[in-house]
């Protein structure tokens, strides 16, 4: 009888060895006759454990990791295809993790335990039974559930999803269309890409009822360059569900069409931004748009658009099969339902941690990442992305909720939390946000485009000491001028790391001239 | 597929026929300029300008829009790459895990600046933000293979593998 083995075919588990693990695999099954399939699955996002490899006993899925290709030999020749307990590898189950046992799973429920390229695994755990709900509503009820559910815009703005569909839903056009941003460039961020990679028919399920909720009767997922496993992925989902009729002219015998068709970026950072992403899906420069219109009313090719991010839609299968009080349940305050966060940087245990939105920085860095992994004393944490602040220890205990990190000056953003130890130079980080927004700039408004070289050159005056009180000044005169004259977040946003740096650290930008001199 | 080439060696050199037979393919897709600059950036490893006014021609767009869109986005190439391709990520997760002192090393060891190819053509060495690798920093990707948590010394081992 084959024996069953898990081995994840996630972009990291990749970066960090998963093929050869594979090929060592095969040559050891070959030369010692042994009949193991073995299944590519998504990630559990326990990065420090990749490539972690599980072999299905009797017992239920038995977990190793982190294994390296030289290991399998060793692996082999113990007894850990029936669960070996003595292996030094030895993880137990992997649901029994406490990383992962700590956790509050609904988005990420399935990611890492089915096959993301078998729709009939998706299905069997408890994939579409959002979508068959959706099937049997009209689509004010769809949009009244993801209203009530206290859904809010996962990409980093935080707008309540179901207005925006409501919008949509109101408005009469010839064509509607749902876009799905998967254009995940913030640094520290890879939830996007965990899920896309590791349970790819979830983002197609979600988008299919936006569909439906607004009328819309095509969707299009513009999805970064970076990620060519995701966008494979996703071809093959797409594949499957027209083929089983969960796309295409007839919906799940509803008679409503859906299509979905997959665009690729092409390494623009702006293009993460709404109306930018539409203008390139139009075929066009990634172009910030005026708002308004809002794209929910003229927005791809001049229609009304839905236009979320992938962990918006992701989030939306699961409200429709359980309720919208079920996802309201978790959270605080105005942020209901739960938030993939992603743990990374100079981090021990680094992955994905979704939790109820209220946890506090701290206990996601000290209960799940166990400190830095260097080792040395945690200096400055970033959430948020590259136009996310940096946090001190003194604020770590803010908790993750939309509201409560915009009162510490800061923001939730894509989830993201890139964790430093004491060998940051907090004024190099505040010239990389400059620098970063001067490479990424679309060129559409002033404070961004020149606001951001200016901001290098004027951090580079004051870190060599030049003139350092009146260069200050310019610096933060020059912070509000892009914070309230941009038109979008990239040249709005960009001050919050710099603020924020001068605000917490303000001694690194305040080193004693002759050590300046010196370098 | 579109701008999903692993392997950076042009397929062929550039052929305005075959070009436009690409553009010809492509060009009733809706937004159909992004997919035809993926497809011709993939089947010859770079854009030739001289492809812009056939491009304009076909899809009914002005030279400027079309030059216009070549030139903002990053992959795109004005022209060949090196036989391998290495991307550096220079972003916060991998600068917090010493991701400039690889960048640095990466161009010292191979004596190219960011962004340039060295002069026997073997290597480019470019900047990318975010892999989405963040949690097993520093990363890179050499050919489209991507590595994690890369060290000096790994780096040395990968790029010896491809040394002419």
């Amino acid at each position: 009888m084959s024996t069953v083995l898990y081995l994840p075919g996630d972009s990291a588990a990749l970066a960090l060895g998963a093929d050869e693990v594979e090929h060592a695999l095969k040559v050891e099954a070959l030369a010692r006759k042994l009949d193991l399939t073995i299944i590519r699955n998504g990630s559990r996002g326990l990065f420090w454990l990749e490539p972690m490899l599980e072999v299905v006993t009797p017992a239920g899925r038995i977990a190793y990791g982190p294994v390296t290709a030289s290991d399998i030999p060793g692996l082999l020749a113990d007894n850990f295809l029936h669960g070996d307990k003595n292996h030094p590898l030895y993880l137990g189950k992997p649901e029994e993790i406490p990383y992962l046992k700590n956790q509050e799973r609904l988005t990420f429920a399935r990611c890492g335990i089915i096959d993301p390229t078998d729709i009939e695994d998706y299905i069997a755990h408890e994939g579409y039974r959002g979508l068959k709900n959706a099937i049997g509503l009209p689509g004010a009820a769809i949009v009244e559930a993801v209203t009530e559910s206290g859904l809010r815009g996962r990409g980093g703005a935080g707008f309540p999803t179901g207005i925006k569909w409501k919008t949509v839903l109101g408005c009469a056009a010839d064509q509607k269309y749902i876009v799905c941003n998967a254009d995940e460039g913030d640094s520290g961020t890879f939830a996007d890409r965990m899920i896309m990679e590791g349970d790819p028919f979830l983002l197609v399920e979600g988008m299919t009822i936006a569909g439906l909720a607004v009328g819309a009767t095509k969707g299009f997922i513009y999805i970064r360059s970076e990620y060519p496993d995701a966008y494979r992925q996703l071809e093959k989902a797409i594949i499957a569900a027209n083929r089983k009729g969960y796309l295409g002219p007839d919906v799940m015998g509803s008679g409503k069409a859906f299509d979905l068709e997959l665009r690729l970026g092409a390494g623009a950072y702006i293009c993460g931004e709404e109306t930018s992403l539409l203008e390139s899906l139009e075929g066009k420069r990634g172009m910030v748009r005026a708002k308004p219109p809002l794209p929910a009313i003229k927005g791809l090719f001049g229609k009304p658009t839905v236009i979320n991010n992938v962990l918006s839609f992701v989030a939306v299968p699961t409200i429709l099969d359980k309720g919208a009080a079920f996802y309201k349940d978790f959270g605080m305050g105005r942020s209901r339902g739960t938030m993939p966060l992603q743990l990374a940087g100079n981090i021990r245990h680094g992955g994905l941690v979704e939790k109820a939105f209220g946890i506090t920085l701290r206990q996601v860095i000290e209960q799940f990442g166990g400190g830095t992994a260097t080792g040395r004393p945690l200096r400055a944490v970033q959430v948020g992305g590259p136009l996310g602040a940096y946090f001190p220890d003194a604020l770590l205990d803010t908790p993750l909720d939309y509201e409560a990190m915009a009162a510490a000056k800061g923001m939730l953003g894509h989830g993201g939390i890139v964790v430093f130890d004491d060998s940051v130079d907090l004024s190099l980080q505040a010239r990389f946000a400059m620098e970063f927004c001067a490479i990424e700039s679309c060129g559409k408004c002033t404070p961004c485009r020149i606001g951001s070289t200016r901001g290098v050159e004027v951090i580079d005056r004051i870190r060599h000491g030049e003139n350092r009180e009146k260069n200050m000044e310019l610096l933060a005169d020059l912070c509000d001028t892009m914070l309230d004259g941009s038109l979008c977040a990239l040249g709005g946003l960009t001050p919050f790391p710099v603020q924020s740096a001068i605000r917490h650290f303000p001694e690194d930008f305040n080193r004693p001239q002759s050590r300046a001199a010196a370098e | 597929m579109s701008g999903l080439a692993a392997a950076n060696f042009p397929s062929r050199s550039w052929d305005n026929d075959a070009a436009l037979s690409i553009v010809q393919q492509k060009k009733s897709l809706d937004g159909a300029l992004m997919p035809i600059l993926h497809a011709l950036n993939d089947e010859f490893g770079y854009v030739d300008a001289s492809v812009v006014p056939l491009i304009a021609e076909e899809l009914n767009l002005s030279r400027a829009e079309v030059h216009g869109v070549l030139t903002f986005y990053h992959d795109f190439r004005k022209a060949p790459a090196g036989r391998h391709v290495i991307k550096i990520c220079r972003a916060e997760a991998c600068q917090s895990m010493a991701g400039r002192d690889l960048e640095a090393h990466v161009t010292r060891h191979l004596r190219v600046a960011m962004g340039e190819t060295t002069p026997d053509k073997a290597f480019t060495v470019e900047a990318v933000y975010c892999l989405g690798l963040c949690a097993c920093s520093p990363a890179m990707s050499i050919d489209g293979k991507l590595h994690g948590r890369v060290t000096p010394q790994r780096f040395d081992a990968l790029i010896a593998e491809k040394r002419p």
